[in-house]
């Protein structure tokens, strides 16, 4: 056994450390193991084929992205919005709580897609955490601003995460089901989300106790005094309104299928 | 009997729609790379079977080269603007979210009722493969619903598809590929490897210390990665299968599905999964790019703790 294999790995490491396309570096990395695993080119360019041929059930979740646009074509994530500022709390620690709840119960139902961090972290959690930490501590200067940001944006991932796999028909469910099958244990999508309840609840006590003590902390740490630059903080960044419906956001937006 | 097959033939059509009217959208200055792109997944969804394994693989390295060398691109089908959206919304308030919801409610008490009465020994659909037919059965069910609701016009859905598809771009074959170089890292032998030197690691017979290697190697295994989907079948042929399942006799669903979620905090932890950690940073302008992963350690490192007992307690119960 030589661990030569080991080399494709690291040229993945390397790809992406140095934020190369990651379809290229997987592909690269793929097919570098492969040969150093002892195959021929075109034998690595089978099995990669192969592979990918196997796992189109990982494809077939897309077939509701005409359904979600055409709501939102409707103002589905308008009335999203219009939803989460009548139940607007008074508190950073208790408005992402309740942001944590909602993100992992609908992301549960499968509805991963409805918020996100172009969706709904920048234009709306992030102002209104960021406006709650006003009420609650004075003047907010800039690195409690950046940690109410980064906090709303955390919450996002951590709900997200930790609520996706309880819905049968995500990504990560079916490639759990597709590798133990390719082992011999057939197991049902339902039996396997089942299990991703208890990881759930424990995330979202763990995560929504610091989002508590951070409210702590904002309400002990004495109001600071007006400077300068303490209005610019809550005035730029994740407080600034979201931009134009035609000016879209240059980055990858995602449907949480690739945690 | 409906297969895996009708939805793969319903998802390539979807995509073959795509790349149709990406090829004759003249506002997207990409538009032929993105007209390939989800040509070539619909050519994959529709016709893997009939093209050979080499096949498979030539249009495997022509989607990457695509995404690769940048010939895909947003592009900008019609849809409504914000103002007409504000207007919609507030017309027709909370009921936008039923149609939303038809999708994993037929889902899912489709698969209660397939599973748990008897029209499931009627063998109408594929074994195991019934949640799927039934989201893709809500999918319909729900595009029905809103055009009998709000009579939009017939290419809306494909458009409206095709602006989210777009803005997704080469992250929505993402999974797909890393499942697959997973498959070629296990080929090669690198599941063999690493679970020969964990091996090392692990006392023999030592459940619990299994259980711990099992889960810190998928933390760390995701965080190189950036995802855990690289990890897990890796992992799974490495440690989960041979030694926790079929060594200990681990509940192997309990294996599978606490295993992969101990690698998603390794995915708060780490920058590679820029996605999730280093985008939003961008878009809220954060002036310390891993603040969001450093707001995130406090809650993977227990969480991780948590799923290890887990893992621990419930597949050896």
């Amino acid at each position: 056994m030589t661990y030569l294999p080991l080399l494709g790995i690291a040229l993945v490491v390397i790809g992406f450390a140095f934020r190369l396309n990651p379809m290229l570096v997987v592909t690269a990395g793929g097919i570098v193991t492969g040969l150093l695993g002892g195959m021929d080119l075109t034998k690595v360019i089978a099995t990669f084929g192969k592979a990918f041929n196997d796992n189109r059930i990982i494809a077939i979740v897309w077939v509701v992205l005409p359904v979600i646009g055409l709501l939102e074509r409707y103002g589905l994530q308008q009335q999203a919005a219009a939803v989460i500022r009548m139940m607007k709390a008074a508190t950073v620690g208790r408005l992402l709580l309740l942001y944590l709840l909602v993100r992992q119960g609908t992301a549960a139902l499968g509805l991963t897609s409805i918020a996100g961090h172009p969706q709904t972290v920048r234009p709306l959690v992030a102002p209104m955490a960021l406006a709650a930490a006003e009420q609650q501590h004075g003047e907010v200067d800039e690195p409690t601003a950046e940690k109410v940001k980064a906090y709303s944006a955390a919450t996002d991932n951590v709900g997200l995460f930790f609520g996706e796999d309880i819905f049968i028909a995500i990504g990560s469910i079916v490639l759990i089901q597709q590798t133990l099958a390719t082992y011999g244990y057939v197991m049902s999508p339902l039996h396997l989300a089942l299990w991703a309840i208890p990881s759930a609840i424990a995330a979202f006590i763990i995560h929504g106790t610091r989002l508590l003590l951070l409210d702590r902390r904002l309400m002990q740490s004495s109001p600071s005094l007006p400077r300068g630059g303490g209005s610019r903080a809550a005035t730029d960044g994740g407080a600034s309104p979201p931009p134009a419906s035609g000016e879209r956001s240059p980055s990858p937006s995602k449907l949480g299928e690739d945690s | 009997m409906i297969t895996l097959h009708w939805l793969y033939t319903l998802a390539g059509a979807m995509f073959a729609a795509f790349a149709l009217l990406s090829l004759f959208d003249r506002s997207n200055p990409k538009r032929l790379g993105n007209a390939a792109f989800w040509g070539l997944m619909a050519l994959s969804l529709l016709a893997g079977d009939l093209i050979g394994d080499f096949g498979n693989g030539l249009l495997v390295l022509d989607l990457a080269a695509l995404a690769g060398f940048g010939f895909i691109g947003r592009s900008n089908p019609p849809t409504t603007d914000d103002e007409e959206r504000g207007r919609w919304s507030a017309k027709l308030g909370n009921s936008l979210f039923l149609p939303a919801l038809i999708i994993p409610a037929t889902a899912l008490i489709g698969t209660l009722v397939y599973n748990y009465t008897s029209i499931g020994s009627l063998g109408w659909i594929e074994a195991k493969r019934e949640t799927y037919v039934f989201l893709c059965l809500g999918v319909l069910l729900a595009l029905g619903t809103v055009f009998a609701w709000l009579r939009p016009p017939a290419i809306a859905p494909l458009q409206e598809g095709r602006r989210l598809i777009d803005a997704i771009g080469w992250a929505a074959v993402l999974p797909q590929m890393l499942a697959a170089l997973g498959v070629l890292f296990a080929v090669a032998g690198v599941g063999t490897i690493i679970g020969d030197l964990t091996g090392m690691v692990i006392p023999r017979g030592n459940i619990f210390a299994t259980v711990l290697v099992f889960a810190i190697g998928m933390v760390l295994f995701t965080m190189i990665m950036g995802n855990a989907f690289a990890a897990f079948p890796v992992m799974a042929a490495a440690i989960g299968v041979p030694l926790l399942i079929q060594a200990y006799g681990g509940d192997p669903a309990v294996v599978g599905a606490v295993g992969m979620l101990a690698g998603f905090c390794g995915t708060l932890m780490t920058p590679m999964a820029a996605n999730f950690n280093l985008v939003p940073a961008a878009l809220l302008e954060l002036k310390d790019q891993y603040g969001v992963v450093k707001a995130q350690v406090a809650t993977a490192l227990p969480l991780l703790a948590v799923n290890i007992f887990i893992l621990y307690f419930a597949a050896f119960r």
